[in-house]
């Protein structure tokens, strides 16, 4: 079975945050403008956290940028009371949008903060709205909804049906998220994990490789490879 | 037995507490167009948040849950009320109980509403609410709280009702004809005999009855004590600083028999003084239940002391995070704001008799109920606030929306409370009279055995 899985290897990330905005054009998350960013309510399904330990002049800064985790034991889909956030077969954490009731128990549940909630309806400059992505798998959410990073599910369906029209086999290494496809230093990696030969697998066993907070035994399917 | 009670002359007890439900004074009417009026503005918040999206709260990316969740636990706090005191007293057989055993479990029912309406009101979808029976998965909490408050609904609900049978259809004897008022009379009088269920206070009947309220008395504990636990565990399952702990369900239990003793306490004294009921309500409940409520004191200390120290010994970088939220912090004021009315207040006053009054527990009692809002409030909001990875440290500040709600949500609770009074007394009055009799028993048992040992002597003497 595949079970998609993403490293970032953070020596080569720059923080140039055009993760964040690929996701974002590809996605069609809603702009929340300043006032509403103020409050904390942008929805960017991809971010780049900063961490700052130390002060001048020996700071160490670490960015780390934080899609979903895809977790294995996820704690959103746990404790979902309707069955809208699910783990599907090939391992990816997913929202039924028409079956969320907005009660943000998962919000509250993932030690990651990687869940994102409709506060108002999606919003966009008129500028931006031209340019959104016409696929209906990601159409826009409406209000009251919870949503998050999905690896770009939709472009998995769009590579299966180009494999099929092509008159071949799918293989792992059709489908790429749009964060790691832009990915500037080339820092972000995406295939199956069940495939010890697929370079994800390899370097989420080297000795570099880490996950966020792995002490809550969520398992989560991206991994970091230390920098330094 | 009560066949021919409407040809009877009414007892000064029947007098006194049918009296509130004839007349209807100005003040009555006053107070509850003001309560009207906070329940419109509430009922427009609420309107305007389905209308807009929850955007109009203050809640934001950390801090999701808010001045809803955190009334959400107070209500379901505040209906523990009813259960601790109507039914544990009920099954030691506390006599001083039988008073104040109809204002308790009014507390609980209404309670109970105004609890599961600010889960709704909560929703991201509140059209989408019956997803949660439709699709409900029993691995979310969230599901067994929906089961356990329906459940405890129900059998409340229940609970209410059974005693109030021969009152209602002492209602229904005693409020026709006299009072003349026509129309009014007329669907009052429906709904009483209606209620009744045809209630004549034969031999049968009453056994059944007794039979049904001591199975409820009972069933009901275990009831309550789960509810409160599974409220909790819709913070304690989540691995967060603070909530991930095994204490949050008796801590919430505890909690919630102390708040709901301290609404009991308000409520009573409230309609006691506007019922005139101070001959029947007397300084005997205020001094026991007191007492209790000074227990529940103890206990939440005790609770509180074990959580913090447990937390604060150790050096865990989150919860030590979220402890100097509380401590040393923007949360500072409102954690030691808690200690003072939780602890401080009530100790002050409940510890001696002379504070015991209706008076000092009243206003112990008031501290209480401020003091449980605030605890709610502080083990909600820190801990959203210090998530353990993503942006810097959240902030909460509550809009006009949602206080607007919450101020409509006390005021439909008290309003609902009032007018169920207007139209059910207010003390169970067979109860009452009941407890009258097995006073005189006991009474007239003591007098015949001193009597005896008296004759004895005397036979010895002789």
């Amino acid at each position: 079975m595949t079970r998609w899985g993403m490293v970032i290897d953070l020596d080569k990330c720059f923080a140039c945050q055009s993760c964040t905005l690929a996701c974002r054009m590809e996605n069609n998350t809603p702009v929340a403008g300043p006032d509403q960013a103020a409050r904390g309510r942008t929805i960017l399904w991809n971010e780049v956290l900063p961490s700052i330990d130390g002060s001048y002049p020996r700071p160490t800064v670490t960015l780390i940028p934080r899609p979903c985790q895809h977790c294995d034991s996820p704690a959103c889909v746990r404790v979902c009371p309707v069955g809208a956030t699910y783990k599907n077969e090939e391992g990816l954490v997913l929202v039924n949008y028409s079956r969320c009731i907005g009660c943000r128990m998962c919000t509250v549940a993932c030690p990651y903060q990687v869940r994102y909630f409709n506060w108002y309806p999606p919003e966009w400059p008129e500028a931006l709205r031209a340019h959104l992505n016409p696929d209906p798998e990601v159409a826009p959410r409406p209000r009251g909804v919870v949503e998050k990073c999905t690896f770009c599910v939709q472009r998995l369906r769009k590579a299966r049906e180009g494999a099929a029209a092509a008159g071949r086999a799918f293989q792992a290494t059709d489908y790429i998220p749009a964060c790691v496809q832009t990915c500037t230093g080339h820092a972000r990696y995406f295939g199956d994990l069940d495939d010890p030969d697929s370079l994800v697998s390899q370097l989420a066993r080297s000795p570099r490789a880490f996950r966020l907070q792995e002490e809550m035994g969520t398992q989560p399917k991206v991994y970091y490879l230390k920098q330094g | 037995m009560e066949a021919g009670l409407a040809a009877q002359h009414e007892t000064a007890l029947e007098s006194i507490v049918l009296a509130p439900l004839r007349q209807t004074g100005r003040q009555f009417r006053l107070v509850c167009a003001g309560l009207g009026l906070l329940v419109l503005v509430g009922i427009f918040a609420v309107a305007r948040q389905w209308t807009l999206g929850l955007g109009v709260t203050g809640l934001n990316r950390p801090v999701y849950w808010g001045v809803y969740i955190v009334d959400f636990v107070f209500f379901i706090g505040i209906s523990h009320a009813g259960t601790l005191i109507s039914a544990i007293l009920r099954v030691t057989q506390a006599e001083w109980r039988r008073p104040i055993t109809r204002i308790a479990e009014a507390i609980t029912f209404f309670a109970l509403i105004l609890g599961a309406l600010q889960i709704w009101i909560d929703l991201g979808r509140p059209e989408r609410i019956v997803f949660l029976f439709y699709w409900g998965r029993f691995q979310s909490p969230l599901l067994w709280d929906v089961t356990c408050v329906s459940v405890y609904m129900l059998s409340s609900t229940l609970y209410l009702y059974l005693p109030l049978i021969p009152d209602l259809a002492r209602l229904r004897d005693r409020m026709i004809g006299g009072e003349g008022d026509g129309r009014r009379g007329a669907w009052r009088l429906r709904l009483y005999t209606a209620m009744a269920l045809g209630w004549h206070g034969g031999r049968e009947q009453r056994r059944r009855l007794e039979r049904g309220i001591g199975v409820m008395a009972i069933l009901i504990i275990p009831i309550a004590v789960s509810v409160h636990t599974v409220v909790s565990w819709i913070f304690g399952m989540n691995m967060q600083p603070m909530w991930h702990s095994t204490i949050l369900g008796p801590y919430f239990v505890v909690g919630a028999i102390y708040s709901g003793i301290a609404m009991l306490f308000i409520f009573m004294t409230i309609i006691r003084r506007a019922w005139h009921l101070e001959p029947i309500i007397g300084a005997r409940q205020y001094d026991y239940l007191g007492i209790l409520l000074l227990v529940m004191s103890a206990f939440w200390g005790y609770f509180t002391l074990s959580e913090y120290l447990t937390t604060g010994y150790g050096t865990m970088v989150q919860d030590t995070q979220v402890l100097a939220a509380k401590l040393s912090q923007e949360f500072a004021p409102w954690f030691y704001g808690m200690l003072v009315c939780n602890v401080v207040i009530p100790f002050g006053v409940l510890l001696w008799r002379r504070g015991r009054t209706p008076l000092g527990c009243f206003v112990a009692s008031l501290a209480i109920v401020v003091g449980m809002w605030v605890e709610r409030f502080t083990i909600v909001i820190p801990t959203l606030t210090r998530p353990s990875l993503g942006p810097a440290n959240g902030s909460y500040a509550p809009t006009w929306n949602e206080l607007a709600i919450m101020a409509g949500s006390l005021a439909l609770f008290a309003l609902l409370f009032l007018l169920f009074f207007k139209l059910f007394p207010a003390i169970s009055l067979w109860e009452v009279e009941e407890g009258e009799v097995v006073a005189l028993a006991r009474q007239k048992a003591q007098e015949l055995a001193e009597e005896g040992l008296e004759g004895l002597h005397g036979t010895l003497a002789g």
